[in-house]
């Protein structure tokens, strides 16, 4: 569980810039808002005087400093895995402080994604807990002339219960230094029961300083003499600078200067994508400088790009047979028999990330290295692109990450640091990039736009003898090698090439997209669109057959069992899970979908009129998860959320309240994409750029009633941050159907109109 | 020279009377609590107090501020935490944060017009603050939670 570094999108990252770069070059250094070059002295685990390992150390008093190398963007990765390691350790909470990590390879991979920070950390973090406490129980055991193996450690003492001696942390933190670090084989680890904290709810460890304004972001960085920069980019992706004009913005008080940002050499990957940019001595003065820019673009092949036409393309090419993805007996053979067969396509468009806090770095270039201040969500990956844009070494860009305001996948691409880090070259001081809103909506790495085809041959159950289904996307590949039309195992394996149901003939494809944006990720990825259109199918058929659309839902489950990876391809990356630890076993499908079902009173409660339940399931990043949706439409087609009932088995699960607080938070994510989500372009350039017209959830349209329901598992832990977004949609849009009797094929639902 | 007061503290400035409160307050003070979400008064990060109403910063002049009293999240809970800052926390509404002082600080002005909002008033008045982690029910939660308390 340690050692899992390769989904699929991190393979694409080391295959660009990444190779062999990852150089020890870090401290770990205080977080700190008036940032001045590191002091490579401040390292706080090295400095204490007990630090068994580099994940903690202990002060003279007994205090804990434990090492974050994950961004907490909301996710709760710096507490969660904090929390595993003090449990271990026996810990006071109240007496544990976290550091930020730099980013540094010595940590292993950094990059907080695809919803891995838990099941990556969780075993090194009780090992290096259980590494500290075990010197700990040894060096009391020393100081009494007792065994260890009588001694035990409690809540930041260790006793001896046969005598009833006890001496706390703080006495023993200097006899623990001396002694040897145990070999990992002689750890024990404390029994599931004895868990103080795993499990149970812990609060954020920053939430105080959230809540009073302390809390610092990539927004709040500050280095002494920083000029703020504000950066107009080609209007369209590929586009070139062929002249500007800077008279005017020259003379807006407050501007000191202008510089041009070269256009990245193709692919883009995270490098700059060009443009001219204000240098100001305050944020609003270089957003008042870039409006007076006068600026002459070639807007380059992209500029053909319309998003109205792309779709139609997307739809013809899911209408023809694409690249094979999983096979499963013979579908043709079955299809060609001539019973009932129902079809069905589906549509979602491209969306934006839109976190609350737009893309922001502050960089300092001097005599060969860089300096960072970021939100962003992989520090290692910024100092393989800064040293990349600028011609350094990876070594030598130092990366200090902040608290990130929301990421969702774009600020695991650090264009926005290494455009920092080109302007503080060029202005010979420290620099402070700072996206507007605009600048985040019209120049993201988009969330795929997708088109899927499906087709089923139903028996007289109304159960499917055969299953087609094609999905047709512009990849995440694309933004790593133009030239990539077809998507990669791992992004086929994001709901795809998984397909849980027992259906004798089965076939998944895919089929060619060119894309004309920047393609990224976005939380839960393809699943998005994959569970969309599966889950709605599976309704269609229920609804075809006469049946209820939960136990149809089991009913294609089958008995349960575990899916015979044989079944699935054999590059099926499985999250990186290994099968045998993480496979694909319906019975906890099935668990989570009864539950949500009974939770939500699924077939036991009167419905009124344009009153309806859906319900969805899909397995995403290692965790089963079932939505049940309540809607009402009334006569004018007004759409409000009564109730959502999310039922998860994410294994062993650490944080309580954090689960809750993302699956409750997925489901808001949900409605913004079901009711809204769409980016659109014309010309190349894209149409919306702000809250007004791309809308997100607000209070008065997010569901009225969430309830989270955690399955007790003792399996190994999953996924959390991610998993609880793909079923929303296809169980909202199921609702819809069942209220309105409307079948909702294409999202958001913006773009039709309801009928009550 | 504009005149204005900042969490109790008099101060002045003699920039451009158009600069929006936000950055004054973000890039001259160094008050980095109060955040920039859109620029255009569609997200509500950016809320502070402005002789006790609620009003976003991105979309204030200086110029509408001089001789006003401004508060914002750092100034709120100066004199020990805001109630609606202990029910924030006492409900564990955060994820990221990053609209929270904005919403805290909507909502504080929300329970000083109406101490005991209804579901109404509360999407009435907090529907203008996005958050993109989607915490509306702890928000709403904890707006209800801080109203007990100060009844």
């Amino acid at each position: 569980m340690s050692t899992v570094q390769n989904v699929s999108r991190r393979e694409f990252v080391k295959g660009m810039f990444s190779a062999g770069a990852f150089v020890l070059c870090g401290q770990i250094v205080p977080r700190r808002l008036w940032a001045g070059s590191p002091d490579p002295s401040s390292d706080p685990v090295a400095a204490t005087p007990f630090h068994p390992s580099i994940w903690l150390g202990m002060e003279p008093d007994g205090s804990v400093v434990i090492v974050a190398s994950r961004s907490e963007m909301g996710s709760g990765s710096r507490t969660g895995p904090a929390i595993v390691l003090a449990d271990e350790l026996e810990a006071d909470w109240n007496r544990v402080r976290i550091e930020q990590a730099l980013g540094d390879a010595k940590y292993g991979g950094q990059d907080t994604d695809g919803s891995h920070s838990i099941r990556d950390l969780f075993d090194v973090m009780r090992q290096a807990g259980a590494t500290a406490r075990t010197m700990l129980e040894q060096a009391a055991a020393q100081q009494w002339k007792v065994p260890a193996s009588e001694c035990k450690a409690n809540l930041h003492t260790v006793t001896h219960p046969p005598t009833g001696r006890t001496l706390g942390y703080a006495d023993l933190v200097a006899a623990a230094a001396k002694l040897p670090v145990p070999a990992k084989e002689s750890l024990k680890f404390k029994p599931r029961t004895a868990w103080r904290y795993i499990g149970k709810e812990t609060s954020l460890i920053d939430l105080r300083d959230i809540t009073t304004g302390k809390a610092v972001y990539g927004m709040d960085a500050h280095m002494e003499g920083m000029l703020y920069a504000s950066i107009e980019h080609p209007p369209v992706l590929g586009g070139r600078l062929r002249s500007f004009d800077d008279k005017e913005t020259l003379k807006v008080p407050g501007v000191k200067m202008t510089a041009t940002i070269d256009p990245f050499k193709p692919p883009h990957v995270f490098q700059p994508l060009g443009g001219v940019a204000v240098l100001a001595d305050n944020t609003w003065a270089a957003f008042q400088g870039r409006q007076k820019l006068k600026i002459e673009w070639d807007n380059g092949p992209n500029a053909a790009y319309n998003s109205g036409e792309y779709r139609k393309e997307l739809e013809a090419t899911a209408q023809k047979p694409g690249k094979l993805v999983r096979n499963v007996g013979d579908v043709d053979a079955e299809f060609a028999k001539g019973g009932k067969i129902i079809e069905a396509a589906y549509y979602t468009p491209h969306l934006a990330h839109a976190s609350m806090e737009p893309p922001v770095a502050v960089a300092d270039y001097r005599d060969g290295k860089v300096v960072a201040w970021t939100c962003t969500q992989n520090p290692q990956e910024c100092q393989t692109t800064v040293a990349h844009v600028l011609g350094i070494k990876p070594e030598d860009v130092t990366c200090h990450v902040t608290l990130l305001g929301g990421g969702f996948g774009r600020k695991s691409k650090p264009d926005y640091v290494a455009e920092a880090a080109v302007l503080s070259k060029k202005a010979g001081r420290p620099v402070k990039v700072v996206w507007r809103r605009e600048d985040d909506i019209k120049f993201d790495y988009y969330h795929s736009v997708a088109a899927m085809y499906m087709k089923a041959a139903v028996g007289a159950d109304g159960l499917p003898t055969a299953w087609l289904q094609r999905s047709v996307f512009p990849p995440i590949g694309s933004t790593f090698a133009l030239d990539t039309t077809y998507s990669d195992p791992g992004e086929m394996g994001l709901g795809w090439s998984d397909l849980p149901f027992a259906i004798p003939n089965h076939r998944a494809e895919n089929g060619p997209a060119v894309a004309h944006v920047r393609i990224g990720w976005l939380r839960s990825v393809a699943n998005i669109y994959h569970a969309f259109a599966i889950n709605s199918f599976v309704d269609e058929l229920a609804h075809a057959a006469g049946r209820d659309s939960f136990e149809y839902l089991l009913a294609l489950l089958g008995p349960d069992h575990i899916v015979d990876r044989k079944s699935l391809p054999e590059n099926f990356p499985n999250y990186d899970g290994s099968y045998e630890q993480y496979p694909i076993d319906t019975a906890r499908f099935r668990r989570v979908a009864q539950l949500a079902a009974e939770k939500a009173g699924w077939g036991k409660r009167s419905m009124g009129k344009g009153e309806g339940m859906g319900i969805a399931m899909h397995r995403s990043f290692l965790t089963y998860v079932a939505t049940v949706v309540r809607v009402e439409v009334n006569g004018a087609g007004k759409l409000r959320i009564r109730q959502v009932d999310t039922a998860l088995d994410a294994g062993t699960i650490v944080n309580r309240d954090t689960v809750r607080n993302q699956f409750e938070g997925a489901v808001v994510f949900g409605t913004s994409l079901a009711l809204h989500g769409e980016i659109t372009a014309a010309g190349g350039v894209i149409e919306q750029s702000n809250f007004a017209d791309y809308p997100v959830c607000r209070m008065n349209e997010a569901p009225e009633k969430v309830n989270i329901h955690i399955v007790e598992s003792e399996a190994p832990p999953a996924g959390v941050g991610e998993p609880g977004l793909p079923p929303f949609a296809p169980a909202l849009c199921n609702a819809i159907f069942a209220a309105t009797g409307q079948r909702v094929r294409e999202l958001p639902l913006s773009k039709g109109k309801l009928t009550g | 020279m504009i005149k204005l007061k900042v969490n109790g503290v008099q101060r002045s400035f003699d920039g451009n009377p158009e600069m929006p409160l936000l950055w004054y307050l973000r890039d001259v003070l160094g008050l980095t609590g109060t955040k920039f979400g859109c620029g255009m008064a569609l997200c509500g990060c950016c809320t502070v107090h402005l002789n006790g109403e609620a009003v976003r910063s991105c979309v204030t002049t200086m110029q509408s501020a001089a001789g006003a009293s401004v508060l914002t999240i750092e100034g709120l809970g100066a004199q020990g935490l805001h109630p609606v800052q202990k029910a924030w926390m006492a409900v564990n509404v955060p994820q990221c944060g990053y609209c929270q002082p904005g919403q805290i600080m909507q909502a504080a002005a929300l329970l000083k017009s109406k101490p005991h909002p209804s579901d109404a008033d509360i999407d009435e008045a907090m529907s203008g603050n996005i958050c993109r982690c989607g915490t509306y029910q702890r928000i709403r939660a904890a707006i209800k939670a801080a109203a007990e308390e100060v009844a």
